[in-house]
């Protein structure tokens, strides 16, 4: 790590520590800042470094969020009646209850986000290209139609989620405090993997699958614990996400695909995929984008989100680090041998 | 469920003839958009997500023709002629920068195409459900048990119209033919003179055109939405993926079996399972294919 790295870092901590204090009014939004980052880095493993483009990685979101609402409530009371009532019963739970549920909730969501990614892995990875985009966009449009017909976990009305027990600005920087654990966590995972023989081994899928395959690379696995590292992450943040928001329901909150499921990718293409920053800076320019024109063009917000995802892919489809390695190599450690350019030949 | 199936099945076995009708009805809609979407796919390796945004645009045009006072009927070719012209414009802006680009791009520049269009219909039009009254007579069969809305009948020949038309247009006019051309070997047709970039955006206005003729009869016999779409661009992958691409009969005949599933699935499970009907059916299509490939996939060890 050099020194420009480190100063970086030390900067976006400092940021992420002030930010909340200087702006309280903002703590939400910068929470949601923490988990688009850490959407677009963990949607950046398949889609970016391994060339697998999933529009279904929400699915693991919704899947933690669900998971970890089950076991908090489930481990001090009656699921079925719970849900049954409409959060018109609100069982009190003590601190210690709240913060051991959480807790268990949280790794709970992200190992039973895990263990679908590797069943759902099984069948998925045999798909290739579109075909693989498609069937993970059909695998979270059916999750959450089939999570809204279940009764036992609220159904189409959705569960609302225990009380934080504290105060309103203890509580907000309490969970923008997780997200931004989990942010960091993920990220400093994926920048030792990528350095790693993984990293280069998912490159060589991306690169040519069958040629990684006949090289020795055991391609199917490889996959798998790509997609297990992001949707571990998606999960644990998906029950930290439920909690912060506190009401939870399958169609909008828990398995948005036509909201968060393609703004991970919008971000990461935005940011440029394939990098390791291009998706931290893909996401905090997206999501300025969006709370600006969410302030200031009410009503046509959506109509700008569709103009720009059309604008960033069909005429600035390398991103912002792609467009920067390709103009500016050496900054990141790429040599252009410029005796074989055309560059070279016009002089 | 078990008294749903009872209630098909035992009781009153008459209400499968509705069901089937039904089914009928609904899947002659699919199968246009599906079919629109087949030829997008074939002929310019483009996945259009926007499948389904374009036949509700068609409805909402032909909803504003009915607020005119303009006959559904006449509305059709109207609807068919803007939505042509509507496909040209889309196909100069953005699909003819993602045609040569990997195929996941075109996949999201139509997606973010989507989002846009139901937005704009939504600001437009409200978010309500519409409907268009054509105020057309409903006969009864099987003392009452079965209603056929002459809309219906009506809806289904349009569609069939629509379809031969489309079919003997691609196999005997010079257009068609070039469009069948390009779809084999661009290069080639290029070499033989074919304009290949006037070819795409020809099958591309001829796909929402298509669409649009399918949002018109969505509207007389259904309801519009600015949200559905997305369900309709949904449900047109699974039938084309499940019938081949190049395969023009299965693509119809998967159109009528979809609908019929999904009134079953309806009436079976509850209503609230219809969507899942469509998504499940691909996700059990692209399981059921890689277990069939898996035969000739071995690795050795």
């Amino acid at each position: 790590m050099n020194t420009n790295t480190t100063l970086l870092y030390i900067a976006i901590a400092f940021a992420a520590i002030a930010g909340p204090i200087f702006l309280p009014a903002y703590t939400q939004q910068f929470a949601v800042l923490w988990v688009m980052i850490l959407m677009a880095s963990t949607w950046d493993i398949l889609g970016g470094q391994m060339g697998y483009n999933s529009l279904g990685n929400i699915t693991f979101f919704g899947a933690g969020m669900y998971i970890s609402a089950i076991i908090q409530i489930a481990m001090f009371y009656d699921v079925a009646e719970y849900t049954a009532s409409f959060g018109a019963i609100k069982p009190e739970f003590t601190d210690q209850q709240y913060f051991t549920g959480l807790f268990l909730g949280i790794i709970g969501g992200g190992l039973g986000a895990l263990i679908l990614s590797m069943l759902f892995g099984l069948f998925m990875f045999g798909l290739r290209g579109p075909y693989f985009a498609i069937g993970t966009l059909g695998l979270a449009v059916a999750a959450g139609q089939l999570t809204g017909t279940i009764d036992y976990i609220g159904g189409g009305a959705g569960i609302s989620m225990p009380f934080f027990p504290g105060d309103i600005e203890v509580r907000s920087m309490f969970f923008y405090g997780l997200c931004f654990v989990f942010a960091a966590l993920a990220h400093f995972l994926l920048r030792w993997i990528y350095s790693t023989q993984f990293g280069l081994a998912i490159n060589a899928i991306r690169d040519d699958e069958d040629k990684a395959e006949a090289m020795g690379i055991p391609t199917l696995i490889y996959k798998q614990i790509g997609w297990g590292i992001a949707a571990f992450f998606l999960g644990c943040i998906g029950a930290v996400f439920g909690n912060m928001v506190g009401f939870i329901e399958p169609v909008e909150v828990a398995f948005p695909t036509a909201t968060f499921g393609i703004f991970m990718v919008a971000m990461a293409l935005l940011g440029g995929k394939g990098t390791l920053w291009g998706p931290v800076l893909g996401a905090f320019l997206f999501h300025l984008i969006k709370e600006t024109t969410w302030t200031y063009l009410l009503g046509w917000q959506w109509v700008a989100l569709g103009l720009i995802l059309i604008i960033n892919i069909v005429y600035f489809q390398q991103g912002i680090m792609g467009w920067l390695q390709t103009k500016y190599p050496e900054m990141f450690g790429i040599i252009v041998d410029k005796s074989n350019t055309s560059d070279a030949e016009a002089k | 469920m078990l008294d749903n199936l009872m209630l098909l099945f035992v009781w009153a076995p008459v209400m499968n003839v509705q069901m089937i009708l039904e089914g009928i009805f609904i899947g002659a809609v699919f199968a246009l958009g599906a079919y629109g979407l087949a030829l997008v796919w074939g002929v310019m390796n483009v996945k259009n997500l926007a499948q389904g945004d374009f036949i509700i645009m068609g409805g909402y045009l032909a909803f504003s023709c009915h607020q005119l006072g303009i006959h559904p009927l006449i509305a059709l070719p109207i609807v068919m002629i803007a939505m042509f012209m509507y496909g040209w414009v889309v196909y100069l802006t953005i699909i003819k920068r993602v045609i040569d680009q990997d195929m996941f791009v075109s996949l999201l520049a139509t997606f973010g195409l989507s989002l846009l269009m139901q937005q704009v219909m939504n600001l437009i039009y409200g978010p309500e459900v519409q409907i268009i009254d054509s105020h057309m007579p409903i006969y009864d069969a099987f003392d009452g048990f079965v209603t056929i809305p002459s809309v219906k009948i009506l809806s289904l020949c349009l569609a069939a119209s629509l379809a031969l038309l489309v079919v003997l247009f691609m196999k005997k006019s010079r257009t068609g033919q070039a469009i069948r051309a390009t779809a084999q070997d661009p290069r080639a047709a290029r070499v033989m003179g074919i304009d290949t970039n006037r070819i795409y955006a020809f099958t591309f206005a001829l796909n929402a055109s298509i669409c649009g003729a399918a949002g018109v009869l969505v509207s007389i016999i259904w309801v519009i939405q600015p949200f559905y779409g997305i369900v309709y661009s949904v449900r047109s992958f699974a039938i084309v993926t499940a019938a081949g691409l190049g395969n023009l009969p299965a693509v119809i005949g998967t159109g009528f079996g979809l609908g019929l599933i999904e009134q079953y699935t309806g009436i079976i499970l509850g209503a609230e399972y219809q969507v899942a009907a469509a998504v499940v059916l691909l996700l059990a299509v692209l399981i059921w294919r890689q277990i069939q490939m898996r035969r000739n996939r071995q690795v050795v060890r």
